[in-house]
């Protein structure tokens, strides 16, 4: 295409930002401060404490009899009033955003309640008690494929949801013929870009003409409105959804908030008013969304001197409980960039998706190629090692040539433009690899660990909507009929005081598109910027949109700019048609600066912009012949490179391709296993940049989540499938101290497939710092299997436990699990009490006592003489909720000693235990001894092992202080003590 | 304190961004809610509700203090100032919140209200901080957009412009 030709007078600038001014005095407007009805309720979410259960029964009765309530859902009520969600593949399975009779992950919706504020809907909640029966889960991947393994869809009778094979070139010639065979076995872990603002949606319904208009910080892409549309039942132009004009930021997480749009809808529908739901931070982290989680085994056909022949893919993605859209685009978004940045003419791959109880993944910054890379990085890397090659030259010599652009890729992308091997040489000359080198030579001399990692990633951006349907086979596709392009949108208008206003589809949540609008508009106009006003908020019942619409995949600077450049120039040249007529001159004279229209050849012949760009409005008469208007254009701008995906399965899965090149220096503490970056380079090609300020804000942002997700991030999850980080006390997001500034370098080879040249630069850090970190860690030890996040008691295991070579990952072992992969608590301690054995006994199995001394209890009730039944409230860290105990007692011995054994289950996860008390005579009265040990799971075990330890000691510790008081206070053997004495005595705990 | 009843709406009186202020809240009612819902000032944000993003800082008698981990009913007396109160009127940025667009020290702006007021109450308390005591105030915040550079870059240049203008008014 051709390029469009600009002043540069702006783009290519960093000006400041017109959003900041709002947003640095608190005059944002993100979704929970939008004005609503007054008559809006709240929706609170009832969630499924276990990772895989039956549901028994619902009872809602007491929770709607709860003042202020004024509506109860269950899984059966949104299904009667809902479908099923489109799944992506073909698959006898259903998607429901709210569990129906069973439960797959814990955090799953199971009930709805929308009551007068948040406070009333959260009591209610406690109020509804659910009768589950559980079931064996699995939470890893390759064991959900074992024969034996629970399986989570009865109707699909297996967890193996889909599985594609496919072939390009020869790869099984280029093994054949090949002096080596390397590999590799990757487990990618599960992490989330987790914005600081949650999900949130105001939904509301109108009977009378059975329309939803609903209002969500969702983020695109907008091909899931016709999702939405389909799950509730109506034509796409009864579902109006809006989003709001400020968003917390997203990094693809908010696609993920539609199955509430669906479920906010509904739950507005029934109670007969607008929902406002806003949703928590451990809801976010338990049930949002996250990436997949992969296992990798990539295996390559290498020559003697490092050049790859041929790569051999075997991906297993995980994708959690249900396969919701877009997914499995994670294991999709990359397919025509399987080579990466290399030149490798022969490609096999077998891609498997599979089901576990876990949450359903999503949209998450940099989707899919953190996965890809790290095995594809990892791999170059160790062919070096096993060949004695320097790791550098293996990557020059692999990389796709600088004269190859537009290069085809084996596995069918289109790679637009590129100079790979002088980014590379920059980087290391610029970033100055020889020192870092020297630096590296000198530490380890000094017997400190310190190692260098590179990784070279192409990043693609600007998705083709069509490469998803590669996961069909081509009959299938045939028979559906093709889908490929990426409509961008983007409107000018102008009004009758000629001012300009431009509207775009393309959903910011705080990426600075308003101002880079002005900035493109603005300059094609001869405007100064504040005089272009850009609105980014969309409403699906008004404004210009289509599938592609929204953010994600990196598209805005190369597709969306891009479109609102070509509507301007459109105006542009009408605009300057008009001004010929007035000024006397042919239009091609015409010229557009500091707010005016002019000939070129003689600048005093000028007019206003203002009247010019009015006179459509208030003379419409007065335009010359066939000018048309010039009161609004709106531009569908979608590249002709992508096309369907080919009756071989070749696919341009992206329009642009950028490339970067990272060096990274670790150190690593012998000590404590700390990883320390010390230094990090990123060179960055994302074509033509529009402004250097948010490109590099673009970088950092993306690097600091990438530093997270290689040394600290994880969504970890025990056997049993509980969620073990659940506050952001588990899960830990870098904060300043622990994110490095890396050095960004840029070298632009501009992009001929874009309006403005540039191509997209938000995900890249995502997919190459993990990789490259990894990569020098390995260095730094010696270690191959390099598993994510490097947390330093992972590397302690490597410094101190022998390497055994593994080529196999093993399975994710989160800490402190039990035998289910619960958490488990264990602990002893004891207490002395002013009493006897006798009255001690007599009040352990007294109702009345256990229910004075129990913490947090409302009622004991005694059963029988060997089993009580408490209800308790219980508070650990954020987590506060109401449980129902059994308790048991065996192995007595009057009055001795005694098992107390029991269970516990409440809406925030459950609990089983034994504890063994014994009473043993003492000077002042009795000793009490206890051991207990207990496993927990479901959202309690979230909260981590560091509140739960703890707040188990202080809760088994506050009962026996309960008890010593109760006991203390109730005469002998004391009675003859003084008071004094008796306080002194009432309570020392040892152990 | 007065004795309350847990199911009723208590009076609280305090001051906020210099200005008395007279609200109802039950006793469990948190600070940021009451900031949000019932008065309406939504600049300062919610990211957690469990204190560790720091996205609710607000100053409570000058000090920077956690909207989510107080209950409304704590402020009554108090002087509470939030993100609203920073700018010198509504046309015009302080210092701090200029030099945070100078410096592209926001991008999604949802952590930004609790930042400035965190270092807002340090460059009042220690007008000589630097680097070191920036980043460890900081540490106190999460920001997922920005990677924190330009976070502290924009500290630094409002605290070196604060010194200067205090050096010429000297
Ligand atoms: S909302 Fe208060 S610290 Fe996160
Ligand atoms: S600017 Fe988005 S979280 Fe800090």
């Amino acid at each position: 295409m051709t390029r469009l030709k600009t002043a540069g007078a702006l783009i290519g600038h960093t000006v400041e930002r017109v959003e900041d001014a709002g947003l640095l005095t608190g005059r944002g407007r993100y979704i929970d401060d939008l004005p609503v009805r007054r008559d809006t309720a709240h929706l609170a979410i009832l969630r499924s404490p276990h990772g895989h259960a039956e549901i028994r029964s619902i009872d809602t009765a007491a929770a709607r009899a709860l003042p202020g309530v004024f509506a109860v859902l269950t899984g059966d009520d949104v299904a009667r009033l809902t479908r099923s969600m489109t799944v992506g593949v073909k698959a006898n399975v259903e998607c429901w955003p709210i569990a129906r009779d069973r439960v797959r992950y814990v955090g799953e919706p199971v009930a709805l309640v929308v009551a007068e504020n948040r406070y009333v809907a959260e009591d209610a909640l406690d109020l509804i008690e659910v009768d589950y029966e559980t079931l064996p889960a699995v939470v890893d991947p390759e064991k959900a494929l074992a024969e034996d393994a629970p399986v989570l869809h009865p109707s699909l009778g297996t967890n193996l949801i889909n599985e594609r094979s496919f072939r390009y070139g020869d790869p099984e010639a280029a093994f054949a013929a090949a002096a080596h065979r390397v590999s590799i076995r990757i487990a990618y872990p599960r992490n989330s870009c987790t914005p600081i603002e949650t999900y949130g949606v105001i939904a509301d319904y109108d009977p009378g003409e059975d329309a939803y208009d609903v209002t969500a910080n969702f983020q695109g892409p907008f091909s899931i409105h016709a999702v939405i549309s389909r799950a509730l039942n109506v034509p796409g132009n009864r579902m109006r959804l809006r989003t709001p004009p400020d968003s917390g930021g997203s990094f693809g997480i908010k696609q993920g908030v539609f199955p509430y749009v669906i479920l906010a809808a509904v739950a507005a529908r029934v109670a007969g008013r607008p929902v406002k739901w806003i949703e928590d931070r451990l809801e976010h982290l338990t049930a949002s969304v996250s990436a997949t989680n992969r296992v990798t085994t990539l295996e390559a056909a290498v020559a003697a001197d490092g050049r790859i022949a041929a790569l051999s893919w075997d991906q297993l993605e995980d994708c959690g409980a249900h396969l919701r859209a877009p997914e499995p685009a994670t294991l999709y978004r990359m397919h025509g960039n399987m080579t990466g940045a290399y030149a490798i003419e022969n490609v096999a791959i077998r891609n498997r998706v599979v089901l576990t109880n876990k949450t359903p993944t999503g949209l998450n910054r940099g989707f899919g190629g953190p996965q890809v890379y790290f095995a594809l990085e990892r791999l170059v890397h160790k062919i070096a090692d096993e060949l004695g090659l320097d790791r550098l030259a293996v990557i020059r010599r692999n990389l796709v040539p600088a004269n190859a652009f537009p290069y085809r890729t084996a596995t069918g992308g289109l790679l637009d433009s590129g100079d790979y091997q002088t980014a590379i040489d920059r980087a290391c000359a610029e970033g100055g690899l020889q020192s870092l080198q020297q630096r590296r030579d000198a530490a380890r001399a000094e017997g400190r660990l310190y190692g260098i990692g590179y990784a070279a990633v192409v990043e693609p951006s600007v998705s083709n909507m069509g490469y998803i349907t590669t996961v069909l086979t081509p009959e299938e596709r045939a028979k559906a009929g093709p889908k490929n392009g990426a409509q961008a949108v983007a409107t000018v208008a102008i009004d009758p005081l000629g001012s300009v206003t431009v509207k775009v589809a393309s959903v910011p949540q705080g990426q600075g598109h308003r101002t880079v609008l002005a900035q493109v508009v603005a300059e094609r106009l001869g405007l100064p910027l504040e005089a272009v006003r850009v609105n980014t908020e969309l409403d699906t019942a008004r404004d210009a949109w289509s599938i592609a619409s929204g953010n994600y995949a990196s598209r805005f600077a190369a597709a969306v700019a891009g479109a609102a450049a070509l509507a301007a120039d459109r105006i542009r040249d009408r605009l300057a048609a008009i001004a010929a007529a007035q000024l006397n001159v042919t239009a091609d004279r015409i010229d557009f600066g500091a707010g005016k229209l002019f000939d070129r050849d003689n600048s005093d012949n000028a007019i206003s912009f203002g009247r010019v760009a009015a006179a459509s409005h208030w003379a419409p008469g007065t335009l010359p012949d066939g000018t048309g208007q010039t009161i609004r254009e709106t531009v569908f701008w979608t590249p002709e490179q992508l096309e369907a995906p080919t009756a071989t399965d070749g696919i341009n899965s992206s329009l642009c391709h950028g490339f970067i090149f990272d060096i990274c220096g670790v150190e690593i503490d012998r000590a404590t296993g700390h990883v320390r970056i010390d230094r990090y380079v990123t060179m960055h090609d994302c074509g033509r940049i529009l402004h250097p300020g948010m490109v590099d804000g673009q970088v950092r942002g993306g690097f600091a989540q990438a530093v997270g997700a290689a040394l600290y991030e994880e969504y970890a999850y025990g056997g049993d499938g509980s969620f073990l980080t659940g506050t952001l006390a588990d899960y830990l997001i870098p904060t300043v101290m622990e994110t490095p500034e890396p050095l960004i370098l840029h070298h632009e080879t501009p992009s001929p497939f874009t309006p403005l040249g540039a191509k997209g630069v938000g995900e890249g850090n995502c997919m190459s710092t993990p990789v490259s970190i990894a990569n020098a860690v390995a260095d730094a030890l010696g270690v191959e299997d390099i598993r994510l996040p490097l947390s330093p008691s992972r590397v302690s295991e490597w410094l101190y436990v022998e390497e055994r070579p593994s080529s196999k990952p093993q399975d994710v072992a989160p800490v402190a699990t039990g035998a289910s992969g619960e958490r488990l608590l264990t602990g002893a301690g004891s207490a002395d009490v002013v009493a006897t054995r006798e009255s001690v006994w007599t009040m352990l199995l007294d109702p009345n006592t256990l229910k004075a001394i129990i913490p947090g209890a409302h009622e004991v009730r005694k059963v029988s003489d060997t089993h009580f039944r408490a209800e308790v409230t219980l508070g650990i860290g954020p987590v506060k909720g109401r449980y129902r105990a059994d308790i048991r007692l065996s192995d007595m011995i009057a009055p001795e000693a005694v098992t107390l054994s029991g269970g516990t289950e409440g809406a925030l996860g459950s609990g089983r235990g034994t504890g063994r008390v014994t009473l043993t005579e003492t000077a002042t009265g009795t000793r009490i001894d206890y051991r207990y040990e207990a496993a927990i799971g479901g959202k309690v075990a979230s909260v981590g092992g560091r509140l739960l330890d703890g707040a188990a000691r202080v809760v088994i510790g506050q009962f026996f202080q309960a008890l010593a008081r109760h006991a203390g206070g109730g005469g002998p053997p004391s009675a003859a003590a003084g008071l004094i004495q008796r306080i002194a005595n009432v309570f020392r705990r040892r152990g | 304190m007065p004795r309350m009843n847990a199911a009723q709406r208590h009076g609280i009186e305090f001051t906020l961004n210099g200005r008395k202020v007279r609200a109802e809240a039950e006793n469990r009612m948190l600070l940021s809610d009451l900031l949000r819902h019932e008065i309406g000032l939504t600049g300062t944000h919610v990211g957690c509700e469990h204190g560790v993003c720091g996205a609710c800082t607000v100053q409570i008698d000058g000090k920077p203090a956690r909207a989510c981990l107080t209950l409304a009913q704590q402020v009554r007396g108090s002087d509470v100032r939030t993100v609203e109160a920073l700018a010198p009127d509504p046309a015009e940025l302080s210092p701090l919140q200029a030099a945070f667009r100078r410096h592209h020290g926001l991008q999604c702006g949802f952590c930004t209200p609790g930042i400035l007021m965190s270092l807002d109450a340090l460059l009042r308390e220690r007008p000589d901080a630097g680097r070191e005591d920036i980043r460890e105030h900081l540490s106190g915040h999460l920001c997922r957009c920005t990677g924190y550079a330009t976070i502290v870059k924009a500290a630094l240049a409002a605290a070196e412009e604060q010194r200067k203008e205090e050096t010429t008014n000297a």
